[in-house]
């Protein structure tokens, strides 16, 4: 019965066989789609978990722009002062921050609703990481099909589409620069490698475009403006130097260059600061090589170009070091910012800039989270590089020195392991790719003598056949099944991996808090929007709000009211002004906040709930960064014997100290945990030392119901008479 | 018309609840006897309020007290309606009630009238501590305001509790409890006034809607969708000074008593995926119980609410559409609830906004009572045009506007279909214009040398092609054979066999003649250069195998011809049949190859 009814199937497929080429095709393009669909969705936990919802910190602030751009359109966008953050500084907002993402999710909002999608400019934020995400896995694999074969550009795509080091920047929610970054970074180097190996202008032109729409996007960009160079130099150096590389890297640069200038925040930064000098200096270099090259070609006596060369060489060093110093000396060229010190130099922001070391994404990177957000591609990276350079090419080349530098600069700042997230897929996919292509070749060759003998052939030439692929590969092909039953043991285990970091450890928005109550039932601490939505609703517009400036983005986007400092930590003695507040009493801190208008003070608290990254806890930095500023402020009054205490073992100043007061405020009467005395503070395990706190500038506004969050007001000055 | 002429006898008994379970409104209970003594016919009885509790009048209903037997539900209201009157002072309004019969000279009819107030307590003092109680003040005349003579007038005030602050003593005032009762008094002037105040405590929550805006969408694919934004305030004594969290968990009776921290919504019974969110995102705090005749949502904002405090949020859900909307034909009507689930609160500004679907016509709302209607455009999802939006606006809401009204519309079945047929025809241009992009030249420049070569490479492909078919037919024709051999060996049929090979010779001999220009005129091209020896040589196998495969048959017809016995067929065969197998191969493995190019 069976066969009956597969006969004429069989027929129809027949009718309809496809060419190997085209069934090639059909698989590659369906494997495609499938990867763009689950790089969206595997970014969907923390919508499905909680909600529609922007995530952190800086998103609101890309948020609240977004949405000031769609509703007063780009004009008013770029021109915008705003008034309600650094008061009494205003922040130029159009001039400070890289549009890309703004502009970007405005432009889907807009495409949406001429079609007619009444979508909210929420939603396509939340979505706009994971549709970039998806665009990416396009990229990673018409990236490694360039450098390698579709084979390792399918692999990429399928890698890059879970790794968690990325998916950490781009799951939903997550609306920040880096969501589209990524994608406009992995492009803008697709698009010159495809430049390089093609020497086509249209090819290198589009990498300029790419560069123009990572400059846009997030600082990141300085990342290419440098890599690139040093690519070309390990080119001129190891005598690869060819017109392709001329076209590609002059085109690229000359209007790289020019379009990024339109950016306000990036200037006129790519003649005038120390980080971009190496890609002028490569561009002359260039113009160098061209030169010596055209005169090679006139000169038909060795000796005498011997002598040209050195000349010209030397020349042309002398006349840059001179410009270069000549540009430092007189300030024209800007030397490197501590950013760019901090990220050679993993010790350096530690001694000077404590803004950049006290962010915790700041830090140097363990090797657990190296493994956390690589799994095996840790093991496969090294692998991938050995088959780079069995294969030596531009390509080949490029991927690797993006590789090992992304690696390095990962380990300096965690938050950089995502640079190195499709650097180290790419090569991945390469390991992954050539090995697994090598052992099918194996089974398949073998296969196909089997099934001849087996089918076909009569009893004897079957034996022969046989005996003949036994005598010439000795299990070779049960290491080679074995060994294929690995790999896809490897790689299912990173797929689960993948899939349970996402879930567990990338999805929480961090503004809505979750853990798990006594019977297992998920409870969940929404303080801060309850704090936020208090401030916005029960304080008069105008009113500012004093807070570390953790929370500053959070306030204007979601309490509509105008803070002090904010995570754009533009202003460094605004910031110590904050801290210096913080740290000292409570009438020198008056007088601060008066000179400031503060009219609130925001302080987060995590001694009821146990939640950890609460001011307490970061109040260390504050002290520093305010010492730093106001020598009054010394961080060792705070310690006792270089300990950080808030037990009744702490240093007087400690206790006395606006920051404690405000968070202790009324908690000595408390009982948090039972069988613990009244006081007893969660989130450090101790009883507090300093149980009697009476405020006499500020009153308590408003506390959230599990104190996470607690508003103070500043009381107005007494009457004299 | 003039009052003075008529002498009218009322018999008064007003019970006044202030603030039952309500927030802030006030409802007043009236029932008046009315009696004529004559001369004339009476038809309507005029209602007076003064001006400042015309202006925080909310609901005013009157009916007959006649239906005694009847039950309590089907109380008939009376029409009533505003009047003017010239003679008497402005600070007086007046609402003239029609009588359901003509009251003759000496006749009597009792009528029953409801009046709901809004906005008449207010705190005193204003502003008040955590730790203070709320109190409020009510200001009323103990006289029933009436244009005509009244016989006899009582007065209860059935107050929330009986912490009573102070209130007004009369000589005739006693008080129960909460109950404070006033008179009876007899044969008062019309007109006359006397000021009573209640101070008393009242820690009921007075939750006030400043702004509610309902928006009712309707789909005719089974769904209205419901939302509504509301901006709240807490109507009471203005909290000040600190507010502490630790003393409201601690001691939430008396430490912020009058705060509320809840609002019930009754939703109609089957609503489904209901929503609590707010500007900032969903509040997790609330719980819906369901069961099958009503749907119960508590809604707690994100915070306490104290007095002065304003919160602000939206709740939505779906309801069925088949318990909503009647229709016969393309006449449809929506007949739904006017007011807020939420049945305790008092809403200053309501606006219903009724979202017809795309294309409707004929649009008429109807209300029980006076509201201000116009109509909007509201683009959504798919739509052209925009949806006709018919809105409702009414001020000073109370629950007893919870009443059904009606928009009557025009919509034919038809323009349902239209949002699916542009999302399909929307897809569809896309797809053809894939296609359409796939097919289309788009090299600038016909003349370069790389158009040139791609070009010469697709027609050789498709020489290739043409080939290709050509070496696969020739390879079923071998299977032909060697199927009519194997019929040969079960039937015996040695006639048929050679019939079947003589067709596929002349087959086989034709399809040759094909293979020859194609084979020439490949020649002709320079890129086909590489692959040509291949073909060659494919070409070459095939009619190496072809030989091979004819002798094989012939030798086993002959084999069959001589009656020989199959094993010393076999046996002859055999070294034929090895040879077929490694051509085969070769031909297949050289076919792939050609393919994978």
């Amino acid at each position: 019965m069976a066969a009956v009814a597969n006969m004429p199937v069989s027929d129809l497929l027949k009718s309809f066989k496809l060419k190997t080429k085209q069934q090639e095709l059909l698989i590659r393009v369906s494997i495609l789609c499938l990867v763009y669909i689950l790089a969206f969705i595997t970014r969907l936990f923390s919508v499905l978990r909680y909600e529609s919802m922007i995530h952190e910190f800086d998103p609101y602030f890309n948020y609240r722009t977004t949405l000031y751009l769609t509703q007063n359109g780009f004009y008013d966008f770029w021109n915008w002062f705003d008034y309600e953050s650094w008061y009494p500084l205003g922040r130029i907002v159009g001039g400070t921050l890289y549009p890309g993402l703004m502009v970007t999710a405005a432009l889907i909002y807009r495409i949406l609703h001429f079609l007619r999608f009444a979508v909210h400019i929420r939603e396509v934020c939340v979505l706009t990481a994971p549709f970039f995400a998806s665009n990416t896995t396009l990229v990673a694999y018409f990236f490694g099909k360039e450098i390698w074969d579709t084979g390792a550009g399918l692999v990429a795509a399928i890698l890059i589409a879970v790794c968690p080091g990325y998916i950490s920047r781009s799951v939903a929610g997550s609306y920040d620069n880096e969501g589209v970054a990524i994608f406009a970074l992995l492009f803008t180097f697709y698009l010159f490698v495809k430049a390089v190996n093609t020497g086509s202008l249209a090819w290198s032109l589009a990498s300029a475009f790419g560069y123009f729409y990572m400059v846009s996007a997030w600082g990141g960009y300085v990342f290419i403006i440098n890599l690139i160079p040093l690519y070309v130099l390990v080119l001129l150096i190891t005598g690869r130097y060819s017109m392709r590389l001329y076209v590609a890297y002059n085109c690229m640069y000359v209007l790289g260059m020019l379009l990024a200038m339109q950016i306000r925040f990036v200037g006129f930064q790519h003649v005038q600061s120390g980080e971009h000098m190496a890609a002028m200096g490569v561009f002359f270099l260039m113009q160098v090589f061209y030169f010596l090259d055209w005169v090679k070609h006139m000169l038909s006596d060795t000796k005498l170009f011997q002598a040209f060369l050195r000349i010209t060489v030397t020349c042309a060093v002398a006349v840059g070091t001179i410009a270069l110093g000549l540009g430092m000396l007189s300030g024209y060229i800007s030397p490197w910012t501590g950013r760019f010190y901090s990220l050679l130099d993993p010790t350096y922001a530690k001694d000077h800039i404590p803004i950049i070391a006290s962010v915790s994404e700041h830090q140097p990177t363990a090797w657990s989270s190296f493994m956390f957000d690589f799994h095996i591609l840790l093991f496969l990276f090294p692998a991938g590089l050995y088959f780079c350079f069995k294969r030596l090419s531009d390509a080949t080349i490029f991927i690797v020195m993006y590789g090992l530098t992304s690696m390095y600069f990962a380990g300096v700042m965690v938050r950089l392991i995502l640079v190195a997230t499709p650097a180290v897929c790419l090569i991945s996919a390469i390991a992954v790719s050539a090995t697994v292509k090598n052992l099918t070749v194996l089974l398949r060759s073998k296969n196909k003598g089997v099934q001849t003998g087996s089918t076909k052939g009569s009893s004897s030439s079957k034996a022969s056949s046989k005996a003949l692929l036994d005598q010439s590969q000795p299990f070779q092909k049960n290491g080679a099944i074995a060994l294929l039953f690995g790999a896809f043991y490897l790689l299912s285990k990173y797929a689960t991996h993948c899939t349970w970091v996402t879930s567990e450890a990338y999805s929480s928005p961090s503004i809505v808090l979750a853990a798990r109550g006594a019977h297992g039932s998920r409870v969940i601490f929404d303080d801060y929007r309850e704090a936020y939505f208090w401030l916005r609703q029960n304080t008069p517009p105008d009113a500012k709000v004093m807070s570390w400036w953790d929370y500053g983005y959070q306030i204007t986007a979601m309490g509509n009211r105008t803070v002090i400092v904010d995570n754009n930590t533009w202003n460094n003695t605004h910031i110590a002004t904050v801290g210096r507040a913080m740290s000292s009493y409570e009438d020198e801190a008056i007088e601060i906040m008066r000179s400031l208008d503060v009219d609130y003070v925001l302080v987060v608290f995590g001694g009821v709930t146990g939640y950890s990254s609460d001011d307490i806890n970061k109040f260390l930095w504050m002290v520093r960064i305010g010492g730093g500023v106001f020598p009054v402020i010394k961080e060792p009054d705070y310690l006792v014997n270089g300990e950080y205490r808030v037990d009744k073992g702490a240093a007087p100043k400690m206790l006395n100290c606006l920051m404690y007061k405000l968070c202790y405020y009324r908690f000595g009467e408390m009982l948090t945990e039972y069988g613990k005395p009244p006081g007893y503070d969660r989130a450090r395990g101790v009883e507090i030392g300093n149980k009697d706190i009476k405020l006499e500038h500020l009153e308590e506004a408003f506390t959230t119901s599990n104190w996470i969050v607690r508003i103070y007001k500043v009381k107005p000055p007494n009457n004299r008479w | 018309m003039a009052i003075s002429r008529y002498v009218l006898l009322v018999v008064f008994t007003i019970a006044m609840l202030a603030s039952t379970a309500m927030s802030d409104p006030i409802l007043t209970k009236v029932d008046r006897h009315v009696e004529n003594p004559g001369p004339l016919i009476m038809s309507e009885v005029l209602l007076a309020f003064p001006e400042l509790q015309a202006k925080n009048l909310a609901y005013l209903m009157a009916s007959s007290h006649e239906t005694k037997g009847k039950p309590k539900g089907s109380v008939v209201s009376l029409p009533i309606k505003a009047v003017n009157l010239d003679e008497r002072p402005s600070a007086v309004t007046f609402y003239s009630v029609l009588l359901p019969k003509e009251v003759a000279a000496g006749e009597s009819f009792t009528l029953d009238v409801l009046a709901v107030f809004t906005h008449a307590l207010r705190p005193v003092p204003e502003h008040i501590t955590q730790v203070d109680i709320q109190l409020v003040l009510y200001r009323d005349s103990v006289y029933y305001l009436s244009p005509y003579e009244v016989k006899v007038q009582s007065l209860t005030v059935k107050l929330p509790d009986s912490k009573i602050e102070s209130y007004t003593k009369l000589e005739s005032t006693k008080v129960h409890g909460s109950e404070i009762k006033y008179g009876p008094y007899e044969n008062l002037p019309p007109f006359s006034l006397s000021p009573i105040t209640f101070h008393f405590e009242s820690n009921l929550p007075f939750a006030v809607a400043q702004e509610l805006v309902r928006e009712i969408e309707i789909s005719h694919w089974g769904n209205v969708q419901v939302t509504e934004h509301y901006k709240l305030i807490h109507g009471g004594a203005k909290s000040k000074g600190e507010f502490s969290r630790r003393d409201f968990q601690a001691r939430p009776n008396d430490r912020g008593a009058s705060a509320f921290s809840f609002l019930v919504a009754h939703l109609p019974a089957r609503a489904r995926s209901v929503y609590y969110r707010d500007l900032i995102g969903n509040i997790s705090t609330s719980h819906l119980r369901v069961d099958s005749r009503k749907t119960e949502l508590m809604v707690e904002p994100r915070y306490p609410m104290l007095g002065g405090w304003r919160t602000a949020f939206t709740i939505g859900y779906g309801l069925p559409l088949q318990d909503f909307l009647y229709e016969s034909e393309e006449n449809r009507f929506l007949n739904m609830t006017f007011g807020s689930p939420m049945i305790e609160l008092v809403i200053d500004t309501l606006i219903v906004k009724v979202v017809l679907p795309e294309g409707s016509s004929g649009i008429l709302a109807a209300a029980p009572f006076p509201i201000k209607q116009w109509q909007e455009t509201k683009i959504s999802h798919l739509d052209i045009g925009g949806r006709p939006v018919v809105v409702l606006e009414k001020t000073n809401v109370v629950p007893e506007h919870n009443q059904y009204f009606q928009v009557y519309y025009k919509f034919s079945g038809l323009s349902m279909l239209r949002e699916p047929l542009m999302l399909i025809s929307g897809f569809l241009l896309f797809f053809a214009a894939c296609i359409g992009y796939m097919h289309a030249d788009t090299s600038i420049s016909k003349s370069s040398a790389s158009y040139l070569a791609k070009q010469q490479w697709e027609e050789v492909q498709v020489l290739i092609q043409k080939v290709q078919n050509v070496i696969n037919r020739c390879l079923a024709m071998h299977d032909n054979l060697e199927a009519s051999l194997r019929d040969l060996s079960r039937t015996g049929d040695v006639q048929a066999c050679k019939a079947a090979r003589k067709s596929a010779d002349g087959l086989l001999k034709e399809l040759s003649k094909e293979m020859k220009p194609l084979l020439t005129s490949l020649q002709a091209y320079s890129s086909a250069a590489q692959i040509l020896p291949k073909v060659e040589e494919l070409v070459a196998k095939e009619r190496e195998l072809q030989e091979k495969v004819m002798l094989k048959h012939s030798t086993a017809v002959e084999g069959y011809e001589r009656k020989s016995g199959a094993r010393d067929i076999d046996h002859r065969v055999a070294l034929l049949q090895q040879k077929i197998t490694a051509l085969k191969q070769e031909v297949d493995d050289l076919l792939q190859f050609i393919d994978d190019i």
